[in-house]
């Protein structure tokens, strides 16, 4: 179900915090965030945010197009090795 | 046959079953425009009459409702956007599994087609 409009997007503070600077000082410095529910809104554009996804910082590039989003769909979570790839010998 | 829309060719059915042969119009739709221009939902596809035809189009004109290749156009168009961002509902569509967080586990037929067996082949 989708979040009730009245309460407005989802970011947390401190990320939030983190972004306004970044965006004020115009450092493109990669943030490490583990807060991959937050929403991606415009103040986002243009920086580069490490998202955690469970063992390590992947590197995310946000674009105009990712706003709406949240930070953890673009860090999977998960490593998909192929099946039966030990048939060799 | 008449023909709606362009292409549209819906068969000789009840007319509130046959406009769902459009591609946009379901259940809802159909009923709407049946209800709407008091058109018998019972009758024949092929009885409706020149005038009834146009006021359909017209309708669905006036609605904005996205049909046909303009709704498919749109929906192509979302998925590639979700592609394009690399976010996680668009590497589902990439790889062609569901993107809706349902188990794949077992089911999820539609999305990965017929059965495939999958898993180490144990050495004689």
């Amino acid at each position: 179900m989708a979040r009730s409009l009245k309460k407005g997007f989802f970011v947390d503070p401190k990320l939030m915090d983190r972004i306004e600077a970044a965006q004020k000082t115009n450092s493109r410095q990669p943030l490490n965030t583990w807060s991959r529910r937050s929403t991606i809104t415009p103040d986002f554009v243009g920086l580069t945010i490490h998202v955690h996804n469970g063992k390590s910082f992947l590197p995310v590039y946000v674009t105009e197009n990712m706003v709406g989003h949240k930070l953890g769909e673009f860090a999977p979570t998960r490593t998909f090795k192929s099946h039966g790839s030990s048939t060799k010998k | 046959m008449p023909r709606l829309l362009g292409v549209d060719i819906p068969n000789n059915k009840r007319t509130e079953y046959a406009l769902r042969y459009i591609y946009g119009i379901g259940p809802t739709r159909a009923k709407k425009i049946v209800t709407e221009l008091e058109i018998d939902p019972a009758q024949r596809s092929q009885d409706l009459t020149e005038q009834q035809i146009n006021k359909i189009s017209e309708l669905i004109v006036s609605n904005q409702w996205m049909i046909e290749g303009d709704l498919r156009r749109d929906i192509a168009g979302n998925m590639k956007r979700l592609q394009a961002i690399q976010c996680y509902r668009g590497l589902r569509h990439r790889r062609g599994l569901p993107a809706r967080g349902q188990r794949t586990s077992t089911n999820a037929r539609t999305r990965k087609g017929g059965r495939k067996t999958v898993g180490v082949v144990s050495k004689k």
